[in-house]
């Protein structure tokens, strides 16, 4: 017979007038292979069809189920309950707004992230159908493909000192994008471009270097490598800069 | 009720729906996406393999060109396919993949020079050609007679989608995510919009848009084993199947990937069978090549999975509380090939089932993958059946997949089949003007909200909505699957209507207050009853085999009476879809012939019995 597995719950419908936030407790026998995605989904068809929570691809790959498993952001649909005491506390994740129990809007957010970073290949050329592709050699690729392989799921930001204080900190999720795109010979932004983004205390100077990021990263990209390259290029940057004020 | 309009409304955010809603902006259009997810958590971004395009620049891709892709396709469908769309498909593949590394793709390029492969589990060496250092390059993918599967690490559908939502948030477009489109509006001959339900609040709102487009991806979630996600239920299918006007093609063409790990049905890609992957059974020997000797492992999904389940059935499997099972071994890969090459396979089974694949097996069966059926439109991607209604990727039936659709092929169609369907979609609406009438929205509006309304009241019964869903899933899995017969499938029938009539009496067991996932679930599952019963009569009524759809009792691929396709509605009132059939391909460019693996008895359309 598996432990018996107790589960406190973080429990608020804003949409219902009569809801109050608060936990509720369930209970579940654990099987074998048992993830967060296996017992929640039991949680919620055998005990309790209100629960709110976000599962998708449940195999890792999408993002949606970060939340907050004994104190610590990560993917549900990844955690396996024999990795976790027998009493397990479930919160949303902090930062985003919440929809309910455990579900939060983390499409906004990082919709507003994209569009503040300009999360683009910047080219002003229009792309000539008949001719071959712009040659890049495979190291390159496979570089910028580490840092693409980011899921936007806002374990990061959730974790992070910065953005749970200040509202427009742009976190690790965006620096991150800004170091993909400075890698990439497609995108033509400069320095300068780069600056204006994220040259400021919103961005790279923001951060306290609390490493929770990289920590909490389910993908474990390589996030205050990225933080530390960024800010030596930007401080050399902003003291170009302060030159040419002079 | 909150009211938006458009001129395009694509119901999904996925890569077809945003490289159509691309499409429509760059030319000056209004587009508005509808997604259950965000954007990029929408399910192409678990495709791990690759998208095919016949580039030709890797050493084993060499000689590669459209029209052996078109052959390769064409085979892959047992000739179910509409050879006219599958030409145009392989045409713009190229482009469109060039087109995505103009966008931002990191894909993987030539390296020149010697490099070992594995293939079969024996290593061989090729040698990459100098002048084409740095061009895009491409692996093995089942079915294919070259190296034609353009991919990033094992990460091609994430960096698509990625690249497609980058490009729709620098042109703009509106994605509205946690939307879910509830029914079409319509009069019966023209389409002008939806009615959806908003998944934060649990509120209606109407989208009125002049044209419209269902690209919501597959339903394997019919069934109870799926690699699909957990969203992929079939809400496009459903609203077009309620029209009663707009038929669904082939919804009896379902096919099963050989490699969904056991239990959870998570998929370790084909590459890792393309990279030289071996099946093994309980006695850990390769099979295989017994079966099929010349292609072995890398033979069409449909017959990987066959085989696979036909060993099994011979008491070749492994057992296991989950039930049998077979491995799948990647050992002699190496440790720096499955951590750079097959990353992503690597953290699956860590993460999911405790194990490393590079000192032990994967365990493995096959699992419902792909849904060749889908909305049925014309080449230019207009459905049947209602004006202003369009339908693109995984949700159409396009139809260039036919009976089997081969691995790497499906991501093309969504950026290929989004350009062009697109590119349509812009000059239909260049020419177009169309009334929207406020009662046709007022009436679809108040028949949702009554439904909504039945369900949470529990006027109807007590049914349990998540019940009722697994007595379906099982149902389909028993008696839908791999291997199909004509008394399981009447059987199948009749329970599925069974099943139906009780989808009838859902009712709610919380309030259905906000976005309450209970209610979302009771307000589909009746129409993802009527999908499930359309898969099965299908199957049922077509008393051949042909690729995935292999009959028990009909063994012979029937090209005499069965070179067709099918088409089903559902009238109001029915409980059972009319199917009517209309000719595979206007244009016969291969005519139907063997496809060089698989089972191969064919009634040819003279009426002659040929093969084994
Ligand atoms: C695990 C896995 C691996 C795969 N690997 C490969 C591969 O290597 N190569 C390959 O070619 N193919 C592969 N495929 C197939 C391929 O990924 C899919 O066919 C393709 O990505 C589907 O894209 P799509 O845009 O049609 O749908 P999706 O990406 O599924 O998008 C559907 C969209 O519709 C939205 N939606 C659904 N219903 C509604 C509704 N009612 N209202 C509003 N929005 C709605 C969803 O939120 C989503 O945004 C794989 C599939 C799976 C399951």
């Amino acid at each position: 017979m598996g432990r018996q597995l107790k589960f406190h719950i973080f429990r608020y419908n804003p949409e219902d007038t009569n809801s109050v936030p608060r936990t509720d407790d369930f209970y579940l026998e654990e099987t074998e292979s048992m993830t967060l995605f296996i017992a929640l989904t039991r949680i919620r068809e055998e005990q309790d069809p209100s629960l709110q929570f976000d599962f998708c691809c449940r195999a890792g790959i999408c993002g949606s189920c970060a939340m907050v498993i004994n104190g610590r952001p990560g993917l549900a649909c990844k955690t396996l309950t024999r990795d976790l005491p027998a009493e397990i506390t479930l919160m949303p994740l902090p930062v985003f707004k919440l929809i309910g129990d455990l579900s939060v809007d983390t499409g906004t957010w990082f919709r507003s992230m994209n569009e503040k970073v300009g999360s683009w290949i910047h080219n002003d050329e229009a792309f000539d159908p008949d001719a071959q592709e712009e040659r890049m050699d495979n190291a390159l690729a496979e570089e910028i493909y580490e840092l693409e392989r980011c899921v936007e799921c806002g374990c990061c930001v959730a974790a992070c000192g910065t953005a749970n204080m200040r509202e427009d900190f742009v976190g690790a999720v965006a620096l991150n994008r800004i170091a993909r795109f400075m890698l990439d010979p497609r995108d033509r932004r400069g320095e300068k471009e780069y600056f204006e983004v994220i040259g400021t205390d919103e961005g790279v100077f923001g951060c306290m270097g609390l490493l929770a990021c990289e920590d909490v990263c389910p993908k474990e990209l390589p996030l205050q490598d990225q933080l530390g390259i960024l800010r030596r290029k930007m401080g050399w940057s902003a003291l170009k800069r302060l030159f040419r004020v002079k | 009720m909150d009211t938006e309009l458009a001129d395009l409304l694509c119901i999904g955010a996925g890569l077809a729906g945003e490289r159509v809603a691309i499409e429509a902006a760059s030319c000056g259009f209004k587009a508005i996406c509808l997604s259950i997810v965000p954007p990029r958590r929408s399910h192409s971004s678990a495709a791990q393999g690759g998208m095919q395009a016949s580039l030709g620049n890797c050493a084993m891709g060499a000689g590669d060109n459209q029209d052996i892709h078109f052959q390769d396709t064409v085979k892959g469908s047992d000739w179910g396919c509409d050879q006219e769309v599958a030409r145009l498909f392989v045409e713009t593949a190229p482009r469109a993949v060039r087109e995505m590394a103009f966008w931002g793709i990191p894909w993987n390029r030539v390296v020149p020079g010697k490099s070992a492969f594995f293939k079969g589990g024996k290593e061989y060496e090729k040698v990459e050609p100098k002048e084409n250092k740095g061009l895009i390059t491409a692996r093995d993918f089942g079915g294919t007679a070259k190296w034609r599967t353009c991919y990033t690490s094992d990460g091609t559908g994430h960096t698509l989608l990625y690249t497609m939502d980058n490009k729709v948030v620098e042109l703009g477009v509106a994605v509205h995510d946690r939307m879910e489109a509830i029914s079409l509006i319509h009069d019966g001959e023209t389409c002008t919009g939806v009615v959806a339900r908003c998944l934060k609040t649990g509120r209606l709102k109407a989208y009125l848009a002049r044209a419209t487009l269902i690209a919501t991806g597959g339903y394997g979630k019919i069934y109870k084993e799926s690699t699909n996600a957990v969203i992929n239920d079939g809400g496009g299918a459903i609203i077009a199947l309620d029209t009663g006007v707009v038929p669904f093609g082939n919804p009896e063409a379902i096919q099963f990937h050989p490699t969904g790990i056991v239990p959870t049905n998570i998929l370790v890609t084909e590459g890792c069978r393309g990279d030289g992957g071996t099946l093994l059974d309980v006695n850990e020997k390769r099979f295989m090549p017994d079966y099929e000797p010349e292609k072995a492992e890398l033979a069409s999904r449909d017959v990987v999975s066959r085989w696979m389940i036909h060993h099994i059935r011979e008491g070749c499997g492994v057992k296991s509380p989950y039930g049998d099972h077979l491995w799948l071994d990647i050992r002699h890969l190496g440790e720096r090939h499955i951590k750079t090459k097959l990353r992503e396979v690597e953290e699956i089974c860590n993460n999911f089932l405790g194990i490393d694949p590079v000192t032990q097996l994967i365990p493995v069966r096959p699992a419902q993958h792909y849904s060749m059926g889908g909305v049925k439109t014309n080449k230019d991607g207009a459905a049947y059946g209602l004006k202003g209604l369009f339908s693109a990727g995984e949700a159409s039936c396009w139809d260039m997949h036919g009976f089997n659709r081969l691995g790497g092929n499906s991501l093309a169609e969504t950026v290929v089949a989004g350009k062009i369907v697109g590119e349509k979609i812009a000059e239909f609406l260049k020419g177009y003007d169309v009334q929207f009438k406020t009662a046709s929205v007022k009436d679809v509006a108040d028949r949702v909200q009554e439904r909504l309304e039945r369900r949470i009241s529990g006027k109807d019964g007590g049914e349990s909505a998540f019940e009722v869903r697994n007595a379906m899933q099982d149902e389909l899995m028993e008696r839908v699957s791999i291997f199909r017969n004509g008394k399981d499938l009447e059987k199948a029938v009749e329970n599925l209507q069974g099943i139906y009539e009780r989808s009838k009496r859902v009712g709610l067991r919380s309030n259905g207050i906000g976005a309450s996932p209970e209610l979302a679930l009771a307000l589909k599952i009746q129409g993802m009853l009527r999908l499930a019963i359309c898969v099965a009569y299908a199957a049922l009524k077509r008393t051949e085999s042909r690729g995935c759809h292999a009959r028990e009792d009909y063994e012979a691929r029937n090209d005499r009476d069965w070179l067709n396709r099918t088409l089903a509605t559902w009238k109001e009132g029915e409980d059972l879809p009319t199917l009517n059939y209309e000719p595979a391909s206007g244009v016969l460019e291969i005519p139907p012939g063997d496809r060089g693996y698989g089972v191969s008895k064919i009634i040819t359309r003279d009426g002659e019995t040929t093969g084994a």
